[in-house]
């Protein structure tokens, strides 16, 4: 491991360490202890009086016409309270998606439980509510939906598009960007390299799968929902608006949780089902997800085509990249829209300069469940295509990877580079970056000339070992706003309120060292509260690498006011110039005098009732907003050496690096254990997981038996190098974000290594590489360079 | 995931546990040994149980004995058992100890039996590999009376035996192995833990360098693990060298009529028939079990 802490700023040697220097340090996780004591409360634990439990009946079948749900045996059945089909959900709306500028969704959601048609294996036909979870799911077993196949299921993005409903097609849109003449720079390129890739549907598995508690209280006209947590805010007020209630009437709280790597905590049918019957039944209802379920009915990511064409000079310069991607949506929009789709073709060129661009992103349904994002969306996707592609320009030119990766990056002196496109309706202005520099550090990090020695020495002796690597751009501190409140209590501790939540990243303490190092306290007097609505009023939640950006500066200016407010009402204390008090572990000390005073006892003096207060705002505390129009772009590199056994296919992971520029690493032993983490998905993603179907769109990966998540066995050593050369200029702080970087360039480098250790470059061309695809894929290049097209 | 409603019958002797299986598997009554195949079935509900009897309290059904020149496995005994080398006399004991390193995790190890295993017939189920290969003797007992099957007559199909739904396996016999036997296994599966895509266990009785007699087993290729005595005929009588070995895998990969599922090709597991089974054999030259894998 590396050393865990990272160069201090800049400091007065003459001045002894603040004792507050949080920031840069490894400090212990503040969450952790609930955590590992088995303290915890998922929402699995939360039970209330009178509760009901709900199970989920789901369609057997891809696609077809429901002429019949009968539910009469159910009914019957000792412990069961209702059984409701969609006539039973009255107008209630279907689940609605994130409105942005892409046009032509509406009429693709999805309703709570299918209406007239179902459109994958696993959508809710029909709900049981139940005394308990037993008699519910003993109860949905009797529930028959008689459904006529009319149609074959579509299954692949890049088929013939059918009807999703009558006169509506199942390819809603197609979404382009680009700038530059492509077309006059294929034609003078010297070389043309086109590549035709894949890459399997996946997903986030969190170790608890998903639930919902709901409760209304009939007298006093309120909802509480414990469970969908992410976007606390934004579900609640879609709640609000599908069941005619003010958004003050929804509250939603988020417990402990096991994972949600983007696809946890969005709303998704059994939320809205909850609540509803919470509300209807007048009874708190209960559903918790089970695994089986989970792999059918939980957000599914990833699937894509891509159909890529560079156009480079002799040099191996780029001139132009075009290209044409198909998305498998699955059956219906999710909460997300088109955005995969949209970040695919918006943020492909990664670290690259390329003059002329032309993409096309065709965002189909399909008779699947539905897609959204998973961590590290459509960067996962775009780093492995392009990645591939600058491998394969490479083995056409003759260039060396690496040397031909230099003469293409953008320069540190062209930054703030602006790409011209927008992501996520967000122009696309690369903020900071030394992508030459990260380069060189990682090539020295992981020793890669004796790596690619001790390959080629292993390979000589007979086995097949290869090295290789990717090189991504992430995007992170996506805004618009955070908010947070920082409040002195009278006892000293440091209540730090926001809107984002926590899905077990860390979040509480990086917080907890932004605000006590501004503030000059020690973190662990900090209580961070997130992801309930009912203590803030504006959040957005936790996703795509944000909240140590947004809370963080946002809890960095609250911070900093509260700390004005500390120095004034202690100079007033202690009769001294406010520029002579300084503020360290808890302490407000008088430079000259050396008298001091705690923060409780300074938050006392501004009690509303204290005589001290004089005409002061009352508390010691304060309200800060962080807006933000740009994201941020981390950077990074993996490097991976792997094994294969060329006859069984079979792929091993021996060693991996990854080096990674974060800009400003608030807590490094966290960031690197985000990093280790998601490079254990992007394995998977690379080598193992898939969620496949069969030709009737039967679901072949239900289980952990089908659907293989790796294990720690599959997990090989991994060196994490972080770097802060490119701080981000768009916060005080320099931070970016690092919860994607273990899995974004993974897909790529694995890859690469695997052409490596087969030497046979541009042999993987889909992921995941298995077994049985690999010998495959070998097979048929060998039968193609036979033939002399590879 | 949770399982329809059954009954919970926990017998004290044999005895009755048989009678009370012969009085309840028309109705769907069903044994429980570790629980660790048929827990999640159940809670999956792909398997329904009216009853469940459990053999748990029964005394006596948890370790192996030697006698005679059979090693008999009670079916209680746990795959653990046989984390140590030294359960049964060498050379078996290490045979089996090479091999349970490969059935599941650890914490199923603890739980899951020989019997279960024998009775759940999984295509890629180690004991049923081994129990083919060394033509091993299955005991069932019911409420008429003791039976016994020969390994070879034990499976009937996919996860499918010859046992009754009344009877119940109480021990399996395994020759004990000569002093100048070689083995070697080799399984091959994509995760640590996994059920094997194919697996290979070769037990030979050398004279010298020479073959004498052959047994090889093949799992997880077909829909039960058997004896290929195709591969066997091909060394017999000669060294154990790489043109044997070599024309071993071949004849094994012509006569197998491998599964074909939507992951996995036939074609896929003829080619992997002849890799475990070379490195099954070269783990017997080697005198040592092949470096595992993904053990
Ligand atoms: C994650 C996982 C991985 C696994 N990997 C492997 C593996 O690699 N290799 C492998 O071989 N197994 C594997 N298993 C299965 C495991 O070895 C089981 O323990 C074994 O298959 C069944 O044994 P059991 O004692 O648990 O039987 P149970 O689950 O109790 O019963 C299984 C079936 O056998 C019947 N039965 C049990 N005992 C008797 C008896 N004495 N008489 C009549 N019928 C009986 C039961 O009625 C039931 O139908 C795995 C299991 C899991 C959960």
């Amino acid at each position: 491991m590396q050393d865990q802490t990272t160069p201090p700023l800049p400091q007065d040697h003459n001045k002894p360490p603040r004792k507050s220097a949080y920031i840069g340090r490894a400090v212990t996780r503040l969450e952790d202890r609930p955590l590992v004591s088995g303290t915890g409360r998922f929402v699995g634990d939360m039970d209330m009086p009178h509760q009901l439990w709900a199970r989920v009946v789901r369609s057997a079948h891809a696609t077809g016409r429901i002429t019949g749900i009968d539910i009469s045996e159910a009914l019957e059945m000792p412990g069961v309270v209702a059984v409701w089909t969609s006539k039973d959900l009255g107008d209630l709306p279907d689940i609605p998606f994130r409105a942005t500028r892409i046009e032509g969704l509406g009429p693709y959601t999805q309703p709570c439980l299918a209406k007239g048609r179902v459109r994958y294996v696993g959508e809710p036909v029909a709900i049981v509510f139940a005394e308990d979870p037993y008699l519910a799911e003993d109860a949905a077993e009797t529930v028959f939906a008689d459904i006529d196949e009319d149609v074959d299921p579509i299954l692949d993005a890049r088929a013939e598009p059918g009807e999703f409903a009558p006169g509506i097609s199942t390819a809603p849109l197609t979404l382009t960007k680009g700038y530059g003449d492509t077309e006059a720079a294929f034609a003078e390129a010297a070389h043309v390299v086109e590549l035709d890739l894949a890459i399997g549907r996946h997903s986030g598995i969190p170790m608890e799968t998903r639930g919902a508690l709901a409760a209304w209280d009939k007298g006093r006209e309120r909802l509480d929902l414990w469970g969908a947590t992410k976007r606390p805010h934004w579900n609640r007020d879609r709640l609000a608006e599908m069941f005619g209630l003010s958004p003050s009437q929804v509250a939603l709280h988020e417990p402990h949780v096991g994972g949600g790597f983007g696809i946890r905590g969005e709303l998704y049918p059994e939320d809205i089902l909850v609540c509803l019957a919470a509300m209807r039944l007048e009874r708190p209802v209960k559903w918790i997800e089970d695994r089986r379920e989970h792999m059918m009915a939980a957000n599914q990511s990833r699937e894509q085509q891509h159909l890529i064409r560079a156009a480079v000079d002799a040099e191996g310069r780029l001139l132009a990249i075009d290209e044409t991607l198909h998305h498998d949506q699955g059956a219906y929009v999710r909460t997300h829209g088109a955005r995969v789709a949209d970040m695919s073709i918006g943020l492909l060129l990664g670290p690259y300069r390329v003059p002329a661009y032309a993409a096309r992103a065709h965002y189909r349904l399909t008779a699947k469940t539905p897609a959204a994002t998973y961590r590290a969306p459509s960067r996962f996707e775009s780093t492995f295509v392009r990645e591939r592609l600058i491998d394969a320009i490479a083995a056409r030119t003759g260039i060396d990877a690496l040397e031909l990766r230099r003469r293409n990056f953008i320069a540190s002196d062209e930054m703030p580079f602006d790409r011209q496109m927008t992501a996520l309706e967000s122009d696309v202005i690369l903020d900071s970056g030394d992508y030459v520099g990260l380069l060189g550090k990682a090539e020295a990090f992981c020793g890669l000339d004796a790596l690619r020695t001790e390959a080629a020495g292993r390979r000589a002796r007979g086995e097949c070992v290869g090295v290789g690597l990717a090189y991504f751009v992430e995007k992170s501190g996506l805004g618009p706003s955070e908010l947070v409140r920082l409040t002195v209590q009278p006892d000293g501790s440091i209540e730090i309120v926001t809107g984002a939540a926590s899905l077990g990243q860390g979040m509480e303490t990086a917080v907890a060292q932004i605000a006590a190092d501004t503030l000059g306290a020690d973190y662990r007097a900090c209580r961070v509260i997130h992801g309930d609505t009912d203590r803030i009023a504006h959040g957005w939640g936790a996703h795509a690498s944000r909240v140590t950006v947004m809370t963080g500066e946002a809890t960095r200016r609250a911070a900093e006011t509260v700390r004005e407010k500390a120095r004034e009402m202690a100079a007033a204390l202690l009769d001294c110039a406010p520029e002579g008090i300084e503020i360290d572990g808890g302490v407000a000390t008088c430079r000259t005098s050396g008298a001091s005073l705690t923060l409780a006892e300074i938050a006392a003096a501004l009690d509303p009732v204290s005589p001290r207060r004089g005409d002061r705002e009352p508390g010691l505390a304060a309200e800060a907003w962080y807006h933000n129009k740009h994201m941020n772009y981390p950077y990074g590199a993996h490097i991976a050496l792997v094994v294969v056994d060329a006859e069984t296919g079979r792929t091993k992971l021996d060693r991996y690096w990854i080096s990674y520029d974060v800009g400003r690493a608030v807590n490094p032993a966290m960031i690197e254990g985000q990093i280790v983490g998601g490079l254990a998905q992007g394995l998977g993603g690379a080598l193992l997981e898939e969620f496949r179907f069969d030709d009737q769109g039967q679901p072949l990966s239900v289980t952990f038996a089908d659907y293989l998540m790796p294990t720690s066995a599959e997990m090989p050593d991994c060196q994490v190098q972080i770097l802060q050369d490119a701080p981000s200029p768009l916060n005080p702080l320099g931070v970016k974000g690092s919860g994607e970087a273990g899995v974004t360039g993974s897909g790529a480098a694995i890859a690469s290594a695997i052409d490596d250790a087969l030497q046979r470059p541009g042999l993987v061309t889909r992921l995941p590489v298995t077994p049985q695809y690999l010998k495959a894929r070998i097979a048929e290049y060998d039968a193609a360079r036979a033939e002399g097209s590879e | 995931m949770k399982p329809a409603p059954f009954t919970y019958y926990r017998p004290t002797s044999l005895g009755d546990a048989a009678q009370r299986l012969r009085d309840g598997a028309d109705e769907g009554a069903l044994v429980i040994a570790g629980g660790q195949s048929l827990v999640p079935m159940m809670a999956l509900r792909v398997a329904y149980a009216t009853e469940l009897i459990d053999l748990n309290a029964l005394d006596g059904l948890g370790t192996p004995r030697v006698e005679g020149d059979s090693f008999v496995i009670p079916t209680l005994t746990r795959h653990a058992t046989f984390h140590d080398t030294e359960a049964a006399p060498a050379p078996l004991g290490a045979l089996l100890h090479g091999v349970a390193e490969h059935i599941a995790h650890y914490p199923i190890r603890q739980r899951g039996t020989f019997g279960g295993s024998l009775s759940h017939a999984d295509p890629s189920s180690e004991w049923c590999l081994v129990t083919a290969t060394l033509d091993g003797t299955i005991h069932l007992l019911s409420a008429d009376g003791p039976r016994t099957v020969e390994a070879a007559d034990w499976s009937d199909g996919p996860m499918s035996t010859t046992r009754e739904p009344d009877e119940i396996l109480t021990e399996v016999h395994l020759p004990l192995l000569p002093g100048n036997t070689l083995w070697g296994f080799y399984e091959f599966n994509r995760r640590a833990g996994d059920f094997a895509l194919g697996m290979a266990l070769c037990v030979l009785e050398m004279d010298g360098d020479s073959v004498v007699a052959a047994r090889i087993g093949l799992g997880g290729i077909e829909d039960h693990p058997r004896r290929i005595p195709e591969a066997e005929d091909a060394l017999v009588g000669q060294p154990l060298d790489a043109a044997s070995i070599g024309a071993a895998a071949s004849a094994a990969m012509q006569a197998v009529d491998p599964m074909e599922d939507t992951t996995t090709s036939a074609g896929y597991r003829r080619d992997l028939t002849g890799t475990v089974i070379t490195r099954a054999l070269e783990a017997a030259r080697n005198r040592a079990p092949a470096p595992a894998e993904t053990a």
